[in-house]
């Protein structure tokens, strides 16, 4: 979910360098012929699925949790005979949370191991930057966290073929976050405290202010801060004076942690309300237990929803890790499961073309994160789930349908 | 009442920059370096902080104690290995180096702890007091009573002890000061001692205060306590004080008028401004280069 303009710029420059290298390479090498889309292909026994995923670096938690979900996910389904018969075999890169490495890791599993399909970054800039390589060598991307709507929409408009996600998307967030606070907290004069630096955090904003105003809702104060800042209080302090009766603060949780803490030792009461960008244990080590209180995220599913297929997920994860499931587990749980509806779908030759069509035809499909269908932008339709903090635990308060 | 909440985030913000300000000028003050190491002293004095405190489990005082003495140390060693073959080549080539120990204290440290952010536990229990309407936590309290103490206690020694009238004597003139046997070494080591040492005490402060740590913690504060001191004017001990709190209370300002997303650009547009207007800082005589 996080993005940088200049990392980006970075990372294109450094991909259409790396590209030009490897096709300049091309002509000399002896094996050169067949890599003009070269999409992969499951011509032995085995399925062959990527993941470019960070497991290492900056974000390494969301990569990693992703990771062990998919894991999880395949030795299920190995042992339940595999895909039309054949096993699945997984192959995970390191990204190192960075956009140019991410690319170069998704060329190398399109070229080189040749998969099928793959699991694609875990943050929106890193799965941003990845998608041309998804493109051009005609292999899907299924991102199981990238939130952002650029993902699977250019700038343009236009639908970017080869990418899909697991994920609902920004907007729709803000919205849930919106409605719950003028439904459900009956909130009536808001204030909006937003990362200024994250892209992810202002679609967050934009489509909360849109819907609470629709809503009969007033935002009284709008406040921003950048990525990195430790000292919050006299922005805090001038939240304070407008008097708000809910907070929305889209962000992630480094900076989240300190600013809930530093609110409501100010003294601001009211509740506080953010999104996917707050799920991480740190964020109750930074905050307190006791600051979290009364706080609210919007989350794509929670351990402890009484449905019984998510139940059985929460026991069998446990079993594997001794751990509680969180989110991106979940989610890169579904993404797998996602890819495998897929496959079973697209027929005899089993190509990354194939494949990308049977995705996007993907309908009512019942996943532990809820049941959806991919709509004409590539995005899931369904549903989120809002959790409260008590004592610095989630805890399962509701979910919300599209 | 908004602007004494205000008042008091300031300052408290501002006893932060000064206690690492304190370290800029008595450095420059003694050999004319800006040891540009000095914000990672702090970010290592929050961390020795942090691990004595959360894993060794000891109490706040002892912990600041002791994270000021292994500062002290650390500052020492930086000197003697780094700065002290340097004191007769060009400003230049000791200001590189500066730059070079930085680097090289922040990723030592990522390397043997990785980049990961660190929560400081609770130590002060956090109650407030209310007056004249503005909630002021007991930690902003005891913080700025400590950096008082650690002020005060420098004062003491600079004017009342004889380290610390060896210190004033060398930054008045090394040279002489050797004539009238003064070991010009150790006074020069005891600088960098005491200058860690507060920016140790600062690094805990920090982590008290403000919750998160990170091996990259020390670069902003750092630049931005150098710009307290340079506002007060560089090499003058109360100046660094007074510039320290006045840039706290001027970020906060800015934060109060609606300009959060200003706040860092105001520090560095003050260092242009006194840079163009009085180069010499507030409390700076115009003194004439020796040519």
């Amino acid at each position: 979910m996080k993005h940088s303009k200049m990392k980006k710029f970075a990372s294109i420059f450094l991909a259409t360098s790396v590209l030009a290298g490897m096709l300049a390479g091309c002509g000399a090498s002896e094996e050169g012929g067949s890599s003009s889309g070269g999409s992969g292909s499951s011509d032995g026994d085995t399925i062959k699925i990527g993941a470019n995923l960070e497991l290492s670096g900056g974000v390494a938690s969301y990569g990693s949790s992703i990771n062990d979900g998919a894991k999880l996910a395949i030795d299920e389904i190995n042992k339940n005979g595999g895909i039309n018969g054949k096993k699945i075999e997984y192959i995970a890169v390191d990204n190192k949370s960075d956009n140019a490495e991410a690319v170069t890791a998704g060329i190398r599993l399109a070229e080189q191991e040749k998969v099928v399909a793959m699991l694609g970054p875990a943050t929106s800039g890193n799965a941003t930057a990845t998608v041309q390589t998804a493109n051009q060598f005609k292999v899907p991307m299924v991102t199981a966290s990238g939130t952002a709507e650029t993902v699977t929409v250019d700038k343009d408009g236009k639908v970017n073929d080869y990418a899909f996600r697991t994920c609902f998307i920004d907007p729709f967030q803000g919205i849930v976050a919106a409605n719950f606070a003028t439904e459900e907290l009956k909130a009536k004069n808001v204030a909006i405290y937003m990362d200024s630096t994250s892209d992810y955090a202002k679609g967050l904003a934009a489509s909360f202010k849109k819907q609470i105003e629709e809503n009969g809702g007033k935002v009284v104060k709008e406040e921003a801060y950048v990525t990195d800042d430790v000292d919050f209080k006299s922005t805090l302090t001038n939240i304070k004076s407008e008097n708000p009766d809910f907070v929305f603060i889209p962000g992630y949780y480094e900076e989240v942690g300190l600013i809930v803490k530093q609110a409501r030792e100010l003294g601001i009461d009211a509740p506080l309300m953010g999104a996917d960008g707050w799920d991480s244990p740190t964020l109750v080590e930074l905050a307190g237990p006791d600051a979290l209180n009364n706080t609210f995220i919007t989350n794509h599913y929670s351990s402890g929803d009484p449905d019984p297929k998510i139940q059985d997920f929460v026991s069998a994860f446990e079993a594997e890790y001794s751990k509680q499931p969180n989110a991106f587990h979940a989610l890169g749980y579904d993404t797998v499961y996602f890819l495998k509806d897929a496959i079973e779908r697209a027929g005899d030759k089993v190509t990354g073309e194939t494949v990308q069509k049977a995705l996007a035809e993907t309908k009512d499909l019942s996943l532990i994160t809820g049941t959806f269908t991919v709509d004409k932008n590539h995005n899931p339709v369904k549903s989120a789930t809002v959790l409260e903090f008590v004592d610095g635990n989630q805890e399962f308060k509701s979910k919300v349908n599209p | 009442m908004e602007w004494i909440q205000q008042l008091v985030n300031g300052v408290s913000l501002g006893s932060i920059y000064a206690l690492i300000a304190l370290g800029y000028t008595m450095v420059y003050g003694i050999i004319k370096l800006i040891n540009f190491a000095h914000g990672d002293v702090f970010m290592l004095g929050a961390f020795i902080g942090f691990y004595a405190i959360a894993r060794w489990d000891m109490h706040f005082i002892p912990a600041l104690i002791l994270a000021m003495i292994l500062c002290a140390v650390i500052g020492v060693i930086i000197e003697r290995v780094a700065y002290k073959r340097l004191r007769n080549a060009t400003r230049i080539a000791a200001l590189i180096t500066a730059i070079g120990v930085s680097l090289l204290i922040e990723y030592t440290v990522i390397f043997f702890r990785g980049a990961s952010p660190e929560a400081y536990p609770t130590v002060i229990e956090n109650s407030k007091i209310e007056i004249l309407g503005a909630q002021i936590s007991v930690q902003a309290i005891i913080i700025l009573v400590i950096s008082l103490v650690l002020m005060l206690l420098l004062q003491f020694i600079v004017h009342q002890t004889k380290i610390g009238k060896a210190m004033r004597a060398v930054s008045h003139d090394a040279d002489a000061a050797r004539l009238m046997g003064i070991n010009v070494d150790n006074t020069i080591s005891a600088t960098f001692a005491i200058g860690s040492a507060l920016a140790g005490a600062a690094g805990v402060i920090f982590g008290i205060y403000y919750t998160r740590i990170e091996p990259l913690m020390g670069v902003l504060p750092g630049l931005k306590a150098f710009v307290a001191a340079v506002l007060g004017g560089i090499g003058i001990i109360p100046g660094a004080m007074v510039g320290g709190l006045l840039l706290g209370v001027v970020e906060t300002v800015v934060s109060a008028l609606g300009y959060s997303l200003w706040r860092d650009a105001a520090a560095f547009v003050i260092l242009i401004l006194i840079l163009i207007l009085r180069p010499a800082g507030i409390f700076g005589k115009n003194a004439r280069e020796k040519v």
